[in-house]
């Protein structure tokens, strides 16, 4: 059986590639595929610890970060939708009517 | 509540009271702005029953009373912390009280008069009487806390009263000016408040000052000099002094009140509460010796070279605030309050029979007006002025009356106080520990004192003795001496009963010495000496009595040659020749002394300009209109970093998420390590 | 088990909760009734009364666990239900005027506000990020409720990806947290704390999680364009209610699943959070003309106090922030309720403060009610936020924290001058012309008057006899 340190180290690297990609895509929609991949990281720490502690609280934890994390979805695309019919694009850095 | 709280309370309440009546009634009913007669009345009421219960206290007690504390309520209870609003009538605070009320009813009576045309009558009445409700929690105040509450407010109304013609930017920028200068002493103020909580663990008069032993050395140098720089804000000292000529853009009443007989006082009334802690410090006490005597003599430079009849005035105020600060220094706390009551008096006069002199020259531009001529000079302006004391003989001789006692010519009240003031600096050259600087500093009181009386007859002569010159310097404005007239009764009878106090107020602080010279054994004619015996931690007097006559001798000298000076230049309408000819004999001193010594300049030389011009190069975006004193300054440099930051706000999000992260990696760095 | 006992102990939740999905309903069976802001005001008021009945009982767990009830978290409902009731009060008023009074809104507010009892009293990591996701994903939607505009919509997409970024981030710090000890339970990560590498990053990144959502510098960036962009009451409801639960939470979190172990230095991270986010709030603050803009800067700062309290971590310091909590938000919803009357005039911009010139003495209740909202922002005694500040200071003070203080008072001095600046427009500048206002409705005035009211009652409350706030703050 493989030691935990692989699952926390894959998952923090997926965490740590959502972080970039945060950071670096301009385009909103992708932007929100990276912090769903933060939030999957996330996840598959949960599940590894649940197992390694032999507890069930962690794979609980992980149902409803996938119910919210949909329910973001949801209102997030949303939201995308109504920039897009605004601005006529998803670009976050032509985005900036609201500043300083 | 038993009936002796009850009966303070009034004193508290109905200031505040009359505030509430009259700005409520006149924010939202219109009628009732015009009732002019019944808002005064309120006003005046509202300020004269506390002034009478004041009194009451003060035949109640003796020298020896203890001071009666009365709880009202508890105002903060956290933990081992707790705030009482709780007011304190000890020898002190009960003589202030009646200074405050007293001198603040008649000037409630004399703008009834002075204010009688202005539309904001109501506004105004309001704020004199939220003024005296501050100022009231300043003197009365139990703890540190509460004395702040009347700290600040005072600062409020006085930003609301120099500003009260708001539709002036001028005004308003004065407002705000002296708003933002008493900011700054107040930080400090703050900060030595929390200093003296950590250490004593309470806020009150009593603990703090029963407790002294146990604030280290340093730490008591500390709150010594964060409250001395809280004083010097307030109290208009050297370098936070540039305010207060300023504010004399208030209305004439309100620089009478506020700017010479009350709120610029409260820094001198804050160290003589807190005189055994000062008592312990020495070092910090030649320094306040120092900046007063400092602030005395530059102050009073600028004043020879005034012309505006209330910018001498002005600086005459923080002249004599410097004396003030001058003794406090020397140990002669006593003093410095004594010197607090008769300028009071002396000066307070002084504002309004110059409000009086003002008031009748509008009169004359109106009444120009009126006939059809479009003549406009400024009505402060003591160069059109001159003759008037046949016009105006009340004002002209309280006017005299108060000149002489600010001149120190005895037996008026500003001799006296002002000898006490002089002797005392000496003395503290004298006494264990004492220092040669002291004397240094005899000397430039003495200097000052001769320059004040100077300047005061230079500009009671200019405006009351010789001719009128407002026909001669305006061509239109001939025969407009037919206006002059004395004003309405309700402003001359303050000005009599202040005059009378400006001779009289003397006798509460004879000193002792000249009985004792001729019984050799202790007297006690200095009244005021033996009233806050308990409450002032003064030097003893070390010196000789053959000194102290000395001393007297000097002042008295200095004095009359001060006034015989004057009158050899100023008597006979030559103000201007002789004005040139003192500036030809100092020459680039005066100019200095005419710029007052630049100080507005520097501060904007030093600190403003450089700034503005940076900003004006590397930041074109930069908005910087208004820029001048050290205050703007540090406001500016704050509203730099302020124009800097916000353009970190780019309104991109990916530039918000590099923030957090960083921020991320920050708070785990800090976390880990 | 008494599952009864804990439904009755969690009705303000359970109420707020159902009132949203009556509210609904009534939209999906006759849309834009009116009847619906009249069921969210009174299950509020409702969900308001058994809030302050359940004041001073102790602090109990319940639900197995995973919330808790009475004491401080009472307090906290308190303080939430009290600000959303006048936000919706304000709101009506406000929503109709600018044309977007739809009835969603309130269904949002009311699920809100059940996430934020839930956050409130969270004693479960679990709990706890399902309060939080609740309240904010209701937030977004209503950050974008003028989603036709380009500003609105804007606003929305800056609040919602950084939110779910920072979701990321606590639900990272969680999941650390239940790894290094093996639990979810608040009080079971406390009793099982380390100094571990696991333990210090998941405590970390869950104080992330919470900063971000109160505001604190360098995680305030969305604060000013969201404030800016979403409708003034709602703004308001962001401001106050939002922030009092997650401090709520973070008071339930760092006094019992953080305690002072060698090594957890998250006191020392705090306070220099504090200094930055106060020092940075007021700064930008003094540059601001948009008047939206100066009071979200503000709260900034606001956060920034508060967290001095939580520096302290003393019992003392928890409930100086929960009464400072309580002074924030009277007096910050009072201040965005008098802006939103300004703005309601159609066709005046008043977002900028130039345009408040002379406002002061043309509609004086107004006038002399901002100006009594902000001198108590600036901490100017008598008034509420005077006493909360104090307390904060205070408990600083007394936990030996004074440097912290000491910035406190100075950047609250500083503060005043911006303050300052808006009062200086609405009475000593003269009005550029003749402006008509309307009247506000006798429901939003009388609610303005309430906030006032409390404002002035609790700077000086401790005089009367109903018995002091502070008793009440009380458990852990």
């Amino acid at each position: 059986m493989l030691e935990i340190d692989w699952f926390l180290g894959i998952s923090a690297i997926m965490f740590s590639i959502g972080i970039i990609g945060v950071l670096i895509r301009r385009n909103a929609v992708v932007i929100f595929m990276c912090v769903e991949l933060m939030l999957n990281a996330v996840n598959l720490t949960l599940v590894s610890f649940s197992s390694f502690h032999g507890n069930i609280d962690g794979q609980i934890f992980v149902f409803f970060a996938l119910a919210v994390a949909a329910a973001e979805a949801v209102v997030g695309l949303a939201i995308i939708i109504a920039i897009f019919r605004n601005n006529l694009t998803v670009d976050v850095t032509e985005i900036n009517l609201l500043r300083w | 509540m038993e009936s002796a709280t009850a009966l303070f309370s009034l004193i508290i309440a109905l200031p505040l009271l009359g505030f509430l009546i009259n700005g409520l009634t006149g924010l939202f009913v219109e009628s009732y702005r015009n009732k002019k007669q019944l808002i005064g009345s309120i006003a005046s009421t509202a300020v004269f029953i506390p002034f009478v219960i004041a009194v009451y206290f003060f035949i109640n007690m003796n020298a020896g009373s203890e001071a009666l504390i009365y709880k009202l309520f508890t105002w903060m209870d956290v933990g081992t912390f707790s705030v009482d609003v709780a007011y304190r009538v000890d020898q002190l605070s009960v003589m202030m009280t009646m200074v405050v009320t007293g001198v603040g009813f008649l000037i409630h009576i004399y703008s009834m008069g002075y204010m009688s045309h202005d539309e904001g009558y109501w506004k105004f009445f309001a704020y004199l009487n939220l003024f005296i409700f501050a100022m009231l929690n300043l003197v009365l105040g139990n703890n540190l806390l509460l004395l702040f509450l009347g700290w600040e407010g005072v600062g409020v109304c006085s930003y609301l009263l120099i500003g009260f013609w708001y539709t002036d930017m001028a005004k308003s920028d004065a407002a705000k000016k002296a708003f933002i200068y008493n900011r700054i002493g107040d930080f400090a103020f703050l900060i030595a408040m929390f200093m003296v909580f950590q250490t004593v663990g309470s806020l009150n008069f009593d603990v703090i000052l029963g407790n002294l032993d146990s604030f280290t050395e340093g730490y008591m140098v500390a709150i010594g000099l964060l409250m001395f720089v809280g004083a010097t804000g307030k109290s208009a000292q050297i370098p936070l002094f540039v305010w207060l000529p300023d504010a004399m853009a208030g209305p004439t009443p309100v620089s009478a009140l506020i700017h010479a007989a009350t709120m610029v006082t409260s820094g001198i009334y804050l160290i003589s509460r807190m005189s055994p802690m000062y008592a312990m410090i020495p070092e910090v006490m030649i320094i306040i010796s120092v900046i007063g005597a400092l602030t005395a003599i530059v102050a009073a430079t600028i004043a020879i070279t005034q012309n505006d009849i209330k910018g001498v005035l002005a600086y005459s105020t923080v002249s004599q605030l410097g004396y003030m600060f001058l003794a406090l220094g020397a140990g002669g706390f006593t003093a410095a309050m004594f010197h607090v009551v008769t300028h009071a008096f002396f000066k307070a006069c002084l504002f309004l029979g110059s409000g009086s002199v003002i008031h009748a020259m509008e009169h004359v531009e109106h009444g120009l007006h009126k006939e059809g001529k479009d003549v406009h000079f400024d009505p402060q302006d003591m160069r059109f002025m001159g003759g008037l004391k046949k016009y105006m003989p009340s004002t002209y001789k309280t006017f005299l009356i108060a000149t002489v006692a600010i001149a120190g010519i005895p037996p008026l009240a500003g001799f006296f106080s002002k000898d006490e003031v002089l002797a005392m600096t000496m003395n503290a050259g004298f006494v264990d520990g004492g220092s040669w600087v002291y004397m240094m500093l005899w000397g430039v009181g003495i200097i000052t004192a001769f320059l004040t009386a100077f300047y005061m007859f230079r500009l009671t002569l200019t405006t009351f003795h010789g001719s009128f010159k407002l026909p001669t310097k305006i061509k239109e404005a001939a025969g407009s001496e037919k206006f002059l007239h004395e004003n309405p009764w309700n402003m001359t009878t303050p000005l009599w009963i202040l005059a009378v106090l400006a001779v009289f107020g003397g006798f509460l602080g004879v000193p002792n010495f000249i009985v004792e010279t001729f019984t050799h054994e202790p007297a006690h004619i200095n009244l005021l000496h033996d009233w806050l015996y308990k409450i002032n931690a003064d030097y003893i007097i070390e010196m000789e009595h053959w000194v102290e006559w000395v001393l007297m001798a000097v002042s008295i000298l200095i004095a009359i040659s001060g006034v015989w000076l004057a009158f050899r230049m100023y008597n006979n309408d030559q103000q201007e020749e002789s004005d040139a000819k003192i500036a030809s004999r100092f020459g680039g001193l005066y100019s200095v002394w005419k710029d007052k010594y630049n100080l507005d300049d520097v501060y904007e030389g030093l600190v403003a300009n450089p700034t503005v011009k940076f900003s004006d190069k590397v930041l074109a975006v930069f908005d910087m209109k208004v820029v001048d004193g050290i205050v703007n300054a540090i406001a500016g440099t704050v509203r730099l970093f302020g124009s800097l930051f916000r353009y970190l706000q780019t309104g991109v999000v990916s530039s918000y998420a590099l923030a957090f992260v960083i921020g991320v990696i920050v708070i785990l760095y800090l976390m880990i390590s | 088990m008494d599952y009864l006992g804990d439904l009755q102990a969690f009705l303000p939740g359970i109420i707020t909760a159902v009132a949203g999905l009556a509210v609904i309903t009534i939209e999906a069976l006759k849309s834009g009734h009116k009847s619906a802001y009249w069921v969210t005001s009174f299950s509020l008021i409702v969900a308001l009364f058994f809030g302050i009945q359940s004041l001073g009982t102790p602090l109990q767990e319940a639900f197995s666990g995973m919330l808790v009830h009475g004491g401080i978290a009472a307090f906290g409902n308190v303080i939430i239900l009290l600000g959303t009731l006048f936000c919706v009060f304000l709101s009506n008023d406000y929503l109709e005027g600018i044309d977007h009074n739809y009835n969603e809104v309130y269904g949002m507010i009311l699920f809100a506000t059940s996430g934020m009892i839930c956050l409130a009293g969270a004693n479960d990591l679990i709990s706890l990020f399902l309060g939080l996701e609740t309240m904010s994903i209701c937030l977004y939607v209503m950050a974008g409720l003028i989603k036709n505009e380009k500003q609105g919509a804007e606003g929305a997409l800056k609040y919602f990806l950084l939110g779910a970024f920072s979701t990321g981030f606590l639900l990272y710090g969680a999941a650390l947290l239940y790894g290094a000890t093996g639990t979810t339970s608040i009080p079971g990560i406390g009793a099982a704390a380390s100094s571990d590498l696991l333990f210090l990053a998941g405590a970390a990144l869950l104080l992330i999680g919470f900063l971000f959502k109160v505001s604190a510098v360098p995680f305030h960036m969305w604060t000013p364009d969201v404030y800016q962009a979403t409708p003034t009451t709602l703004t308001a409801y962001m401001a106050t209610a939002s922030k009092a639960a997650t401090f709520m939470a973070m008071i339930l979190v760092l006094s019992r699943a953080l305690p002072s172990v060698e090594g957890l230095d998250w006191q020392a991270v705090l306070s220099v959070v504090a200094i930055i986010t106060m020092i940075f709030g007021n700064i930008i603050a003094l540059v601001q003309d948009n008047i939206k803009r100066m009071l979200a800067y503000s709260s900034i700062a606001h956060a920034g106090y508060a967290l001095v309290g939580l520096s302290a971590a003393t019992p003392e310091g928890y409930s100086a922030v929960a009464f400072y909590l309580f002074a924030y938000t009277i007096m910050n919803v009072g201040a965005f309720g008098v802006v939103a009357y300004y703005e309601r005039n159609k066709g005046l911009d008043f977002s900028d403060v130039n345009n408040l010139a002379g406002l002061g003495f043309k509609k004086p209740m107004m006038g002399v009610m901002m100006s009594l909202f902000l001198f108590s922002l600036a901490g100017i005694p008598p008034f509420v936020g005077f006493v909360g500040k104090y307390y904060v200071f205070a408990a600083a003070i007394n936990a030996n924290m004074v440097p912290l203080a000491i910035v406190g008072v100075l950047a609250s001095a500083a503060s005043v001058y911006y303050y300052l600046r808006v009062m200086v427009y609405l009475y000593f500048r003269e009005a550029h012309k003749e402006t008509e206002m309307i009247d506000a409705s006798f429901l939003y005035k009388g609610a303005l008057v309430i906030l006032a009211l409390l404002t002035v009652y609790y700077g000086i409350e401790p005089i009367l006899p109903f018995g002091g706030l502070m008793e009440l703050i009380t458990g852990f």
